[in-house]
């Protein structure tokens, strides 16, 4: 489900990887393409690599991050850089769960 | 993430917070990129492909 | 709250992080095929004659699958004309169905109604269909009697099939520049995107550089065209070294050879880019021990090009940082050193260069696949590069009277 312009990505929901997102780690974090949309991503270090690639084992992207690591002031680069990803439906959330 | 030196630059509008305010709306702009944690690249945006 | 340093702040810009190379290319060229039933005039792959040790259908599915390995999600398909081979479909299909997202660039030959509904109804192939003039008289001038007809009939082939958002793929030159608005027409007619990229001293192009790269007057005008209609014109970043003008074009604007791209030949020689193909350029083979990865991520040349590069005499100029110098390979088929301005420098320090370099030599790109008559220059000798294993049984005259010399019938 794509991120609406202008609000806020919802760290307390579940969320996964897009099924036809691949990740392929990098030196410096990691490259994310959606084989639908034709669209790259890069994920610029290694800590939000790790919280993408958790998302779905998860309960909340909220503990993902806190799993990898993210301190609390880190939290809102994180929750934007997260949001960038749902808009692009490079992530989505869980249903069902 | 509180203030960086794009968000001088940003043009009027909100900026990041410095701290989670639920009610906060988030603005992503092009100036900011090289803070972002993530970074877009058109496919078709590296020279040197057909 | 204390101000704190975002943890984005301490990663280096991506630009970066890419000129030091990556653990596979993001993208890569794959040239099929020498073939071709065209000879275009400014053929970067100089481009018309099968070579005999072309890469096997089997040879091209272990590629595939050391992409698939590697996750290289996207390659770009071309040749010459890829199509012609008989096994296009298949190794098409192969690779979208191993995790490898294909673009093909055609002259539109093969794309016939059914041809075209075979390709809507598939997910991850896109098409590129090449056209150099937005008339036929422009076109034709470059690419052939008839060459128009042929691309203008895939596109409408495309349209009805429902493919919409296939690409039309122009190289700009002197003669077709003030076509821009008619290519943009021409797209929006079909519902295809327009791409527009720069025209290389390349191949062939090297022969008719001189009379058809645009000239300064119109590289301004062509930047200032896309500065105000381009936002949904594609132009694979060809055009970075018009960043010097001030305000960088969208893309990453950067040379992505030997360091995010590379091309793979038709015999499999891996070269920097499809620009390059010389030599000089020349990074290894697929058929060699190691296959496309070891070329990849060991061969010399990709090492040196990953190492930090110095701007050399442009290092001092204030453009450098947007245009980095421009492209290696226009620099390198003009006979301009490397560490210097690009032969298009929008500075006009490339034309200076050019005329202070009067009698340099000219590197002569090879191999040269065209066909007999219309070759590189005069007494252009037909260079193979790399490990020739067996021809298999196709003689070399055959070749040069067929493109299509030693093609069996498609299972």
């Amino acid at each position: 489900m794509a991120e609406r312009a202008g609000t806020l990505f919802d760290l307390d929901r579940a969320w996964r990887l897009h099924p036809h997102v691949s990740i392929r780690p990098e030196r410096f974090g990691a490259l994310l393409y959606h084989f639908d949309t034709r669209r790259l991503s890069f994920l610029k270090n290694k800590t939000l690599l790790a919280v993408v690639a958790s998302l779905e084992s998860q309960r909340s992207a909220r503990a993902a991050c806190t799993a990898a690591g993210v301190a609390a002031a880190e939290m809102p680069a994180y929750r934007s850089a997260l949001g960038t990803l749902a808009a692009s439906a490079m992530i989505c959330e869980r249903t069902g769960q | 993430m509180a203030d960086t030196p794009a968000a001088a630059a940003e043009p009027a509008g909100q900026t990041l917070p410095a701290e989670e305010a639920p009610d906060a709306t988030v603005l992503v702009e092009d100036l900011l990129v090289e803070d972002l944690l993530v970074e877009e690249v058109s496919i078709d945006g590296m020279c040197g492909v057909y | 709250m204390t101000a704190v340093a975002g943890p984005a702040s301490r990663v280096g810009s991506l630009v970066e992080q890419f000129e030091s190379g990556l653990a596979a290319p993001i993208c890569l060229t794959w040239e099929l095929t020498y073939a071709c039933n065209l000879a275009c005039l400014h053929c970067l792959s100089s481009s018309g004659r099968r070579d005999p040790a072309e890469l096997s259908t089997a040879e091209c599915k272990a590629v595939i699958d050391e992409l698939e390995r590697m996750q290289v999600f996207y390659v770009n398909i071309g040749g010459g004309e890829p199509t012609v081979r008989p096994d296009f479909w298949e190794l098409v299909d192969y690779a979208t169905a191993h995790h490898v997202g294909v673009k093909f660039s055609t002259n539109g030959v093969k794309i016939t109604p059914e041809s075209a509904r075979r390709l809507a109804g598939s997910d991850y192939i896109d098409v590129q269909i090449s056209l150099d003039g937005a008339t036929a008289e422009v076109n034709d001038a470059v690419r052939g009697a008839g060459s128009y007809a042929t691309a203008i009939r895939a596109m409408r082939h495309l349209a009805d099939a429902g493919f919409t958002g296939f690409k039309i793929s122009v190289v700009m030159t002197r003669h077709n520049v003030g076509q821009l608005d008619a290519f943009q027409a021409i797209a929006d007619r079909f519902g295809a995107q327009l791409r527009i990229t720069r025209l290389r001293p390349s191949g062939r192009g090297a022969d008719v550089w001189d009379e058809l790269h645009p000239t300064a007057a119109q590289q301004r005008d062509l930047y200032e065209w896309l500065l105000a209609h381009g936002e949904n014109v594609l132009t694979g970043d060809s055009f970075f070294h018009l960043a010097g003008y001030g305000q960088p074009l969208p893309g990453l604007n950067l040379c992505g050879a030997g360091r995010v791209v590379c091309l793979i030949d038709p015999v499999g020689d891996v070269y920097a880019c499809p620009f390059a193909i010389h030599h000089s350029f020349l990074a290894g083979n697929v058929r060699g021990p190691g296959g496309f990865q070891r070329v990849w991520q060991h061969s010399e040349l990709f090492t040196d090009l990953r190492r930090p590069q110095t701007g050399g005499a442009c290092q001092s100029c204030s453009a450098f940082d947007g245009c980095r110098g421009g492209c290696m390979a226009a620099k390198f088929f003009t006979g301009l050193p490397l560490d210097g301005p690009d032969p298009e420098c929008v500075r006009g320090f490339g034309e200076s260069a050019l005329a202070g370099a009067a009698g340099g030599p000219v590197p002569r790109p090879a191999p040269d696949h065209s066909r007999r008559g219309r070759a590189r220059g005069a007494g252009a000798v037909p260079v193979s590069i790399g490990p020739r294993p067996a021809d298999r049984g196709v003689s070399r005259r055959a070749c040069d009277e067929s493109p299509l010399a030693g093609f069996s019938a498609a299972p």
